[in-house]
């Protein structure tokens, strides 16, 4: 794996092989030494042209378990023209020594640009650009997907999502977590619904290897986990894509009466950060069967998978 | 194939087996605090038929799960980033630990001494044994760090060139020490990370 920038990069194959990986780096992070040697010597850069706290602390946690160099750069505010402060930048890190690159873009396909234009030769791994892909996050969400669907079974570790039933909730239309999801999922044998008012849907979603449906309630009771997105009203500017928040809440909101809809097994996702009352209520959010803060754990062994398969072979160049 | 002959079949591995339990229980005097760490793949099915041969000598040894694990060495090698990315095999600690403990690593082919090198590293971050020792099916020679097994299948003097491969029923159907010459291709297809030593 020479760079992740798409949930679509990976085949069947890989991404299990990624989550196995991700299995056992879990394990280590249970034990009272955490850190590993293994990317000992090799640099690491979190590139956050964007807002993130968890993502960049999760990235920043996985890196210096594995004991790579990380150097964090947040560009935040920084109002250069996109294109050529990625290019200057890219060239800048190379001169560093970075092996690999951990990049945050509010331009959709700022990672894809960094990977391939010829600029450096370092890894690069999508840590969300723009609208468009948030590779690792899909990743945490099928490892702890995963996870709780085999332990229900009690079957062993291992195995892809077949036959699971997912629903991806709310505002897809400004979510590259979405997208991720839905390819990831796919190729791992899940069945996703998407739910949103026709306003959060992007056009050409009739392509993505899903249903789409406008009944929440509908939906639930036939799923095993509910994945809520975060309504990212930051990206709303004139509004106008539903009329109040509290029309989107009764509409489309995990409330208590629709945490009683799914059933006894289902579970409670959600990327984080919440607005709490508006796509989820607190009920839900704080119900046993939510895996919020767990999929926050799982993120770190994610991400340091993801980090091992970049950098701890021979160079792919 | 023509050159590629076994040297230890299923009955001498089973009995080298029963033997090397012998000779850990003996070193040890008796089964107390004994903690048997196989390293993965094939190291790790090694240990659990140790251990199993060691209960049965042993009475009091107590329940073979809390004799037994595993330790995957594939993070603390030294040799990464001269491969392509290797999958991770499984870490499993008996219950009650590695600390004030006495481990044995136990692995299928003992050649350079760097997994063993990598095994110790891997070990100090579980705990802190009280005593480690190694048990291996085949020492092949052509050491490259100073380390040595306390308890040895087969002494099996090789050229650099030939390669030794271990066979075990529960990863490649059948029980078996092959040696091959240079350039052969190698004996049936396995699962998983050969049993090749590196």
């Amino acid at each position: 794996m020479k760079h992740l920038l798409s949930a679509a990069d990976l085949d069947r194959e890989g991404a299990l092989a990624l989550l196995d990986v991700a299995e056992q780096m879990a394990a280590t992070q249970a034990r009272e030494i955490k850190k590993l040697p293994t990317l000992r010597g090799r640099t690491v850069v979190n590139l956050f042209f964007e807002d993130s706290t968890r993502t960049r602390i999760s990235f920043e946690a996985a890196a210096k378990r594995l004991s790579a160099d990380v150097i964090t750069f947040s560009a935040k505010g920084s109002s250069v023209s996109k294109g050529e402060s990625l290019k200057d930048t890219a060239l800048t890190l190379q001169a560093m020594g970075a092996d690999a690159v951990v990049l945050r873009h509010s331009a959709s396909g700022a990672a894809h640009r960094l990977a391939h234009a010829g600029w450096s030769r370092v890894g690069v791994l999508n840590a969300g650009d723009g609208t468009h892909e948030h590779p690792t996050q899909a990743l945490l969400d099928a490892f702890t997907l995963r996870r709780r669907l085999r332990e229900r079974s009690g079957g062993d570790l291992g195995g892809a999502l077949d036959g699971a039933r997912v629903a991806v909730v709310g505002d897809v239309l400004h979510s590259r977590v979405a997208r991720s999801n839905v390819l990831l999922l796919r190729t791992l044998g899940a069945d996703v619904t998407l739910v949103a008012p026709p306003t959060l849907l992007p056009v050409g979603v009739e392509t993505w290897p899903c249903r789409t449906s406008w009944d929440l309630d509908a939906v639930l009771p036939e799923v095993d986990a509910v994945m809520v997105l975060r309504v990212q009203r930051e990206r709303m500017g004139g509004g106008g894509f539903f009329p109040s928040a509290q029309e989107y809440a009764r509409r489309f909101g995990l409330d208590g009466r629709r945490l009683r809809l799914l059933p006894e097994h289902a579970l409670v996702m959600h990327p984080g950060p919440m607005n709490r009352g508006l796509e989820i209520s607190a009920e839900a959010a704080d119900s046993p069967r939510s895996t919020i803060v767990e999929q926050v754990s799982n993120g770190v062994a994610v991400r340091m998978a993801a980090l091992y398969l970049l950098l701890a072979g021979e160079d792919a160049a | 194939m023509a050159s590629a002959r076994p040297v230890l079949e299923a009955p001498e591995i089973s009995r080298v087996l029963t033997r090397i339990a012998h000779e850990i229980l003996e070193r040890n005097r008796g089964a107390d605090d004994l903690v048997l760490l196989g390293i993965p793949t094939r190291g790790a099915h090694l240990a659990r038929r140790v251990a199993e041969r060691l209960v049965a000598a042993e009475p009091g040894a107590g329940p073979v799960e809390d004799l037994v694990g595993s330790l995957d060495v594939t993070m603390h090698r030294d040799d990464l980033r001269r491969h392509p990315v290797r999958a991770l095999g499984r870490t499993d600690v008996p219950p009650r630990g590695v600390d004030d403990r006495v481990v044995v690593l136990v692995d299928d082919v003992l050649a350079s001494g760097r997994t063993v090198r990598a095994a110790l590293d891997a070990l100090s971050d579980l705990g802190r044994p009280r005593a480690v020792r190694l048990a291996v099916l085949v020492d092949r020679g052509h050491r490259q760090l100073p380390i040595r097994a306390d308890h040895v299948g087969k002494n099996l003097p090789t050229a650099a060139q030939e390669s030794v491969q271990v066979l075990l029923e529960e990863v490649d159907g059948q029980d078996a020490v092959v040696i091959s010459g240079p350039g052969e291709s190698r004996p049936p297809a396995s699962a998983g990370p050969t049993g090749e030593s590196r």
